[in-house]
């Protein structure tokens, strides 16, 4: 077989796992998109805080410490102990329901009925909001993430591809662990969305508030459900992020890279997240790999985002977006 | 409480009981707007009750009083005898108040019978994790729940788009639909908006039969808004006239049909 041929199946493989994560930054839009109409901006700074809040658990950081500290003087800034990793991950799930009833009671709540670009800009607030209540709560600096997740490559892989192509693939371990997660989140959220009594209640919430009413559908609830649901989404790309690149406050700039992949998948479809994302992390690997050398490289800063504005222009709505009509 | 001592048996064989819903002086204003001005009258169990009147009535805001949608100024809604505090729509439905709506209120992305499912979701009682495991009370629930449906389905004739989504449905079915999505939730009080209205003649006798059958089938006590007068003469029980906010004429059809404030309201009579 060519050699080519080999690096650019190498090449796929890895876009196809890079992909995924994407993916998994995008399926948190996508929800709260679907259930309330609201594109939310913070869906990055969610994935930020609940990492944060993950690592601060476990670690026995005190929150506020700096704030507590500067208060009353003095210097605690841990408990002194250790949490394990599924311990502080269930307790920063009940966080995460806290903030999405927060966000619900304080913010949202006032704003129904108000125009879209209201609740988006109410997002924006709400992302610097998160991002500096992130910083006084856990601090500043870069911390590690580790809640056992594998890391390193895949000597599987590595030894197996050696003996077919005569050259070894380098898969890393974290990205199939990833790729396996975002499988069972995917079905999870799909069998809950179909079969549960409150996925059923959500989809009625996302079609029409005033039947939902009508049915004896609380909104107020189902949005605080929906953004529970968004803050776990974030919590398990935080995760898998945070452990490939380390906690640190630009974990909250992969929204901008699950942008490309909405335009593309549509704002609406939960497939199309997926889709999307794989579209663009094996496009934005292909591309580098085949036209980079050309241009001088470092084109998978800007591959993404010339795809989607190509899609703006000629399918508006996406591959799976519902589609658009406007009637005369 | 219901109060029996009133029932009576109609000439058709149904029975009707005690006052189910009465409301007591509503009055509703929006600002400066008076949208319903003083109106009192009550419904009864297994009847079919109707609100006519001129565009701008008021009927809506009525209609929207008993199911919650506005919170009345002044007045008293009384339900089983109790009166009930201002509450939100949803927990107006969770008490038995079903409705349909003028402008249909459908889940367009959800086929029909996911439709008429969410009238049942008040009746699912199981937790999100056995449901979610798909096992022993959750199903049996599921499949108690499908029964209804299915029955509600049957019985207003839209076997044959079950699995269609709604929004490639027909006004006519549409409206069909959300009826049943209404009637699936069993309600103690069924609320129609205009259940006839932008429909062509077949489908207004198609829908008056099934109103009819319903009240008779399920004993539903029903109370509709329409503006048509021929229709409704013909469907309801008793009638309540309303014209700019006031309750011009309350009583059977025949009553009503020879109530001069009703004539003059429908024929025109300036108001000076």
């Amino acid at each position: 077989m060519p050699e080519q041929l080999v690096f650019a199946m190498e090449v796929t493989l890895n876009g196809l796992m890079a992909g995924v994560l994407y993916a998994l930054v995008a399926l948190g839009f996508v929800l709260i998109y679907k259930a309330s109409g609201i594109f939310n901006y913070a869906q990055g700074v969610l994935a930020l805080f609940a990492a944060m809040t993950l690592v601060g658990i476990m670690q026995g950081q005190v929150p506020f410490s700096h704030l507590i500290n500067a208060v009353f003087g003095g210097h605690i800034t841990h408990f002194g102990w250790n949490v394990p990793g599924a311990v502080a991950i269930a307790l920063t799930v009940a966080v995460m329901v806290l903030l999405a009833w927060l966000v619900q009671v304080l913010v949202m709540k006032h704003l129904v009925g108000q125009e879209p670009i209201i609740l988006f800009m109410a997002t924006i607030g709400l992302a610097y909001f998160l991002e500096g209540v992130a910083d006084l709560m856990w601090g500043s600096e870069i911390k590690t993430l580790d809640v056992g997740l594998p890391q390193g490559i895949n000597l599987w892989i590595d030894e197996t591809t050696f003996n077919i192509f005569g050259y070894g693939f380098f898969i890393d371990n974290l990205d199939i662990v990833a790729t396996v997660i975002a499988a069972l989140l995917v079905a999870g959220l799909v069998a809950f969305s179909q079969y549960t009594k409150q996925g059923r209640a959500m989809r009625a919430v996302a079609d029409d508030h005033q039947a939902a009413l009508s049915v004896g559908i609380s909104l107020n609830f189902i949005w605080v459900l929906v953004w529970s649901v968004a803050g776990f989404v974030a919590l398990v790309a935080g995760i898998v992020w945070g452990t490939k690149s380390g906690v640190q406050f630009s974990l909250s700039l992969i929204a901008l890279k699950a942008l490309p992949v909405l335009m593309l998948g549509g704002f609406t479809s939960i497939p199309g997240a997926i889709v999307g994302g794989l579209i663009i992390g094996v496009g934005e690997k292909l591309f580098e790999f085949a036209v980079g050398p050309l241009v001088g490289g470092a084109t998978e800063n800007w591959f993404a985002y010339v795809l989607a504005l190509l899609f703006l222009v000629f399918r508006p709505q996406g591959l799976f977006g519902e589609k658009i009509i406007e009637r005369v | 409480m219901l109060d029996n001592s009133l029932s009576y048996v109609t000439d058709d064989g149904r029975t009707i009981g005690g006052v189910v819903m009465e409301m007591k002086n509503i009055t509703l204003r929006f600002g400066g707007v008076v949208a319903i001005q003083d109106i009192s009258f009550d419904i009864r169990e297994g009847e079919i009750r109707a609100i006519i009147g001129p565009n701008g009535a008021g009927k809506s805001s009525m209609l929207n009083v008993i199911s919650g949608f506005y919170v009345p100024q002044e007045g008293e809604v009384l339900f089983h005898g109790k009166k009930r505090p201002p509450m939100r729509p949803y927990e107006v439905a969770r008490q038995g108040i079903a409705r349909t709506f003028q402008n249909i209120a459908l889940f367009e992305g959800m086929s029909v019978l996911d439709n008429v499912m969410t009238g049942r979701l008040n009746y699912m009682k199981t937790g999100l994790f056995s449901q979610a495991l798909w096992k022993g009370k959750a199903e049996a629930e599921e499949t108690e729940n499908r029964e209804v449906v299915e029955r509600i389905i049957d019985f207003l004739e839209i076997q044959h788009i079950r699995k269609t989504p709604v929004a490639r449905l027909p006004y006519g079915l549409k409206k069909r639909v959300e009826l049943a999505r209404a009637l699936a939730a069993e309600p103690k009080l069924l609320l129609l908006d205009e259940p006839m209205a932008g429909m062509n003649v077949e489908e207004k006798e198609d829908m008056s039969r099934f109103i009819l059958d319903v009240n008779d089938e399920f004993g539903t006590t029903i109370a509709l808004i329409e503006h048509d007068m021929g229709v409704v003469m013909d469907l309801s029980d008793r009638v309540v006239v309303m014209d700019y906010g006031k309750k011009i004429g309350d009583g059977t059809p025949d009553e009503v049909r020879n109530n001069q404030d009703v004539i003059d309201a429908y024929l025109g009579v300036s108001h000076d």
